[in-house]
């Protein structure tokens, strides 16, 4: 079965970051297939590459890289949820004027259509949120 | 692109408190572009979402209510809401916006976009949804 799936918190805050991880990480184990992840509200803040939590703890960015390394997973940031929160990348950056990047690595930035597309391509969308 | 699906945006949360309500308002707004058979359901708190006379000078936040009225001009005609979440709050129709959509097979019609249904009502039409987005 094909999957989009939307993360609509932001990690350690929620445990709808985890809950999604877990989920692909099972779905792509069973052979289903994850067309995209989609990133929205607070969700955004998964992508945020300065993220430091404590040593014992897990990492909840650098897993998602590692995901999307691994099996090419399509990691998608909401553009305009994304410049709320302040998630940046080059072309962001450059866009607005921003001195700095924060994207983590296998994340990109796109728009709402990216869902929406997702949504309309996959046989499911299971959203993890509230 | 598959055949066109049925697209429900679930509405549940109150306007201004969170941003949930507003971005999925954003949603719906691009996701009018990809010409699929969308409906919108607001339940719970998110029947707030389209009360009428909604002022935000108070809080700061940006008043978005006014966007629910031109819904029907994204093709967005069916708009259910959940009776018992009206009663539960004590608000009636009266105290939501009218929110109308103009039919272009019948010269342009006005039509009425919101559809009072109760729980068991809303359930039926949510287990005929292809896809499910909630906020």
């Amino acid at each position: 079965m094909k999957f989009t799936i939307q993360v609509n918190e932001g990690p350690y805050q929620h445990q709808a970051a985890d809950s999604a991880y877990n989920f692909v990480k099972a779905a792509l184990e069973k052979g289903h297939d994850i067309f995209r992840v989609f990133f929205y509200h607070d969700g955004v803040n998964n992508g945020t590459r300065l993220t430091t939590p404590p040593q014992d703890d897990r990492h909840v960015v650098d897993r998602w890289s590692e995901l999307a390394r691994e099996n090419e997973i399509d990691l998608v940031i909401c553009v305009a949820a994304a410049q709320r929160r302040g998630i940046v990348d080059a072309g962001e950056a450059e866009r607005n004027g921003k001195d700095a990047t924060n994207i983590a690595d296998g994340f990109r930035i796109s728009g709402l259509g990216q869902l929406i597309e997702g949504a309309v391509q996959s046989d499911r969308l299971v959203v993890f949120g509230d | 692109m598959p055949d066109v699906k049925k697209l429900m945006y679930v509405n549940r949360r109150a306007p201004y408190g969170t941003i949930y309500a507003w971005e999925s308002l954003e949603v719906v707004l691009v996701g009018a572009a990809f010409d699929q058979d969308v409906s919108l359901a607001f339940l719970d708190d998110g029947v707030y979402q389209l009360t009428r006379g909604q002022s935000t000078e108070g809080i700061g936040m940006k008043n978005f209510s006014a966007i629910y009225s031109a819904l029907g001009d994204y093709e967005v005609t069916r708009i259910y809401v959940e009776k018992e979440s009206l009663e539960e709050r004590g608000l009636t129709l009266d105290d939501l916006q009218h929110l109308t959509w103009e039919d272009e097979d019948e010269d342009w019609a006005e039509k009425e976009s919101i559809r009072l249904v109760d729980r068991a009502e809303l359930a039926d039409v949510m287990s005929n949804q292809d896809v499910m987005f909630n906020f």
